[in-house]
């Protein structure tokens, strides 16, 4: 259709002074925002304006436990550094993507960051952590759980400070238990957590969603079965020996088949994380749950804000994690993070200084008691500060000390993406999985296959 | 009552130079048109047609971003593993049918709006216009986030609200299967994407000559009449560039998808594929062929539109 002469000429003809003030007055207007965008730019890249370096620690998110603590430990410096935190995104995966492209471009303003242990051999793989000097990995390794020295660790080198250990206990309810004769002063086994369940038609909660939670789950159980998900590691990914295959996989499979299949899942078990555990357990129908000690300060917040009875946590009680067989001790899930000092920083020193500082046992402490992430300092479980907040610490360490691993390798994210795809959902786990996925996965690190 | 449509403008030549020379004026004016739009074109050449090609050329590598030294020459290994893989032709479904269904439905839903914009009393016509268009300022992946609020089993009032309808219960969990799954994944691009239908297929509407109407009604024709004969097939080129716009667009859907399922039940697009391979599994090679793959798939669709179709561009833009 043709154009309106008439519109566009009438608009062309508006009288000329009234249309140069008003583009006088926006060119001004946006000469200042130009003005003030330039000068925030440069404030923000303000390293070099003579005052103590700025560090920039790029942290998981969590309650503000992170953030408190580079405070503290900037005023501990005594102006030798600041701290400035940024938060990566929620999920563990999420956040490994965001420091990995940032690092693979040698982003120089990544001094600290805090990674999930699975990730750790990757990014050491790749270069992107600065070596750990061998005076600051003696003191940082002094007194620290061993499997959070393990996370830290790639071709026996520590390449990064264990900050915080964490590790999944078996939550349940304490009038539950009771009225089902379970025992939880002595070991239960995930047959006797599900039978429980349904006698009593209470909630079982776990991880059966797919994302890294659900690899998590099925790790605990293959290593508490006695096997591995990674048989023997190597160094080209075709060479890689999977462990899904295996008596200690078909028994892991069997158990998160049962637990799936009991009816005390809830409907929404494929897209269950920690957090619908959680919620779960909080609930009328609350039995148990495996999962982080995080949920019990959780709860208190709760409580605290009076959306949660307080005889709710009273029922509340922990044990190590279910056993996969009556007479092998559990591999309970290990978590946590590791201080991770990025290789192309101009501030390594400072940055391991602070790196110390950050997991200090007084910091440990306090990371413990505030946001419920136990500490990778044995010494800090005996605090007593920690145990009168912590009533379950006993349990955690002793579950820390029981704790395995994820697969450690660099190639853990295509390890972790075939299990979550074939594992998911859980209901569906039959006895030929451990083979499906041992194929899908070898062919997808052989490079014949997406993902 | 046959179909009515405005016979073609007749376009006549310029008469500003005689054929074949190029007057001093028209030399001037063409490049003044190049100093004004070479910029512009510039930086579209920097930021689309680089990316497009260094995409292309890594596609023929074995390059993963943790391993650089072991960059390889791979040739068309990477397109050979994608088209021989069953995750790439489910993806590729699970697209298409993404888009059928989004388009088909926007498409009508854009209609039905238009024409209520179209026909709305003058004085309120700014505010309905606004609200039909709120969806649409709305962030992809905030939409989708309200969408998964909305329905999922904890915290979603959806299996409260709508236990009346068939299959629907407390208990439903909307993200368990792929095609519930699928079903939110939809809804939430319908409820999202509709007003930029409705906006382009209202400049349509603007379109038609009143004076056609007019006649058609002389004559005794219905509503209904009205609508097939005389209102569509002159709004044909706004319809036809509408759903070229919102095809390509749905054939690329991302966000919905990596908020609500995260790929899980098999709801995983193309777009998402090239995702997990190039951002999760850092494997740049294959990744990159998978979005060269992506990128034919959408020149396809367009030239279907354009050439199959008969689409024109210009004319939809009143230029014709």
């Amino acid at each position: 259709m043709p154009n309106a002469p008439g519109r566009s000429g009438s608009r062309g003809r508006a009288p000329a002074p009234l249309l140069a003030v008003g583009r006088s007055r926006r060119r001004g207007t946006a000469g200042a925002a130009a003005l003030l965008v330039a000068a925030g730019t440069l404030a923000a890249c303000g390293g070099d304006s003579g005052g103590p370096p700025t560090l920039s620690w790029y942290t998981n998110p969590d309650n503000g436990g992170q953030k408190e603590i580079a405070a503290r430990c900037s005023e501990a410096s005594g102006g030798a550094y600041t701290i400035s935190t940024s938060v990566l995104p929620n999920a563990a995966a999420g956040q490994r993507e965001q420091l990995i492209r940032r690092l693979a471009a040698e982003d120089s303003s990544i001094d600290l960051m805090s990674l999930d242990p699975p990730f750790v051999p990757e990014f050491a793989e790749a270069g992107f952590l600065a070596p750990v000097p061998e005076d600051v990995a003696e003191r940082t390794t002094d007194g620290v759980v061993q499997g959070a020295i393990d996370g830290a660790t790639w071709n026996d080198e520590l390449v990064a400070v264990p900050f915080w250990a964490n590790t999944q206990i078996l939550w349940y309810r304490k009038s539950v238990a009771e009225t089902a004769g379970l025992d939880m002063s002595q070991p239960v086994t995930w047959d006797q957590v599900v039978q429980a369940a349904q006698d009593q038609d209470v909630l079982i909660g776990a991880q059966g969603a797919r994302a890294e939670s659900l690899t998590v789950w099925l790790n605990g159980l293959i290593e508490s079965a006695g096997g591995s998900i990674i048989e023997e590691n190597a160094d080209k990914p075709e060479d890689i020996v999977l462990g899904l295959d295996t008596e200690a996989g078909q028994r892991a499979a069997e158990v998160m088949r049962a637990v799936a299949e009991s009816g005390q899942v809830g409907a929404a078990f494929s897209t269950a994380d920690e957090n619908a555990g959680a919620t779960g357990f909080e609930s009328d129908q609350g039995g148990f749950t495996v999962n982080y000690p995080f949920i019990w300060t959780q709860a208190q917040g709760k409580v605290a804000d009076g959306v949660l009875d307080q005889s709710v946590i009273d029922d509340y009680d922990a044990a190590v994690w279910p056993r996969v067989d009556a007479d092998t001790p559990p591999a309970p899930p290990l978590g946590g993070i590791d201080l991770g000092i990025g290789a192309f920083s101009e501030n390594v020193d400072l940055a391991f200084e602070a790196a110390e500082c950050i997991r200090s046992e007084e910091n440990q402490a306090f990371y413990f008691t505030n946001s419920g992430n136990p500490a990778s300092l044995a010494s800090v479980f005996d605090d007593p500060e920690v145990l009168e907040a912590f009533p379950q610490a006993p349990v955690i360490r002793e579950s820390l000390e029981l704790a395995a691993p994820r697969p450690q390798t660099p190639y853990y994210s295509e390890i972790t993406g075939g299990v979550q795809r074939m594992y998911h959902p859980p209901a569906s786990v039959g006895d030929e999985t451990g083979a499906e996925a041992t194929e899908f996965i070898g062919a997808v690190l052989r490079g014949d296959e997406l993902l | 009552m046959s179909t009515t449509t405005l016979p073609p403008t007749k376009k006549d030549a310029p008469v500003s130079a005689p054929a074949g020379r190029t007057s001093d004026r028209a030399r001037s004016e063409r490049k003044l048109g190049w100093l004004l739009a070479g910029p512009a074109f510039l930086v579209m050449l920097a930021v689309t047609a680089y990316p497009i090609l260094q995409a292309a050329y890594d596609s023929l590598f074995s390059y993963r971003l943790t391993d650089p030294d072991n960059r390889s020459f791979n040739g068309l290994g990477n397109y050979t593993v994608i088209l021989t893989d069953r995750l790439w032709w489910t993806s590729l479904g699970v697209t298409l049918l993404i888009t059928v269904i989004t388009v088909l439905v926007e498409l009508v839903l854009g209609f039905a709006l238009a024409m209520v914009m179209a026909k709305m009393l003058r004085a309120i016509r700014p505010v309905v216009r606004a609200a039909i268009l709120i969806p649409y300022a709305v962030i992809t992946v905030v939409s989708a986030f309200a969408w998964q609020f909305a329905f999922d089993i904890d915290t979603g009032f959806v299996n409260s609200w709508f236990t009346w309808l068939p299959g629907v219960s407390a208990d439903t969990d909307w993200f368990g299967d792929q095609g519930t799954s699928l079903l939110v994944v939809c809804l939430a691009e319908i409820w999202k994407t509709t007003p930029f239908i409705s906006l382009l297929l209202l400049a349509g509407l603007a379109q038609v000559p009143e004076v056609l109407q007019e006649a058609a009604q002389v004559d005794g024709a219905t509503w209904w009449q009205r609508l097939w004969k005389v209102t569509l097939p002159n709004m044909k080129a706004a319809i036809m560039v509408a759903l070229l716009f919102r095809t390509l667009d749905a054939f690329r859907v991302f966000d919905s998808i990596f908020v609500m399922t995260n790929g899980a039940n098999n709801t995983e697009s193309v777009s998402f594929l090239a995702y997990r391979q190039t951002i999760s599994r850092l494997e740049i090679g294959l990744g990159s062929a998978v979005s060269v793959l992506l990128f034919l798939c959408v020149v396809l669709l367009a030239t279907l539109f354009i050439k199959g179709f008969k689409v024109d561009l210009a004319s939809a833009r009143g230029e014709g």
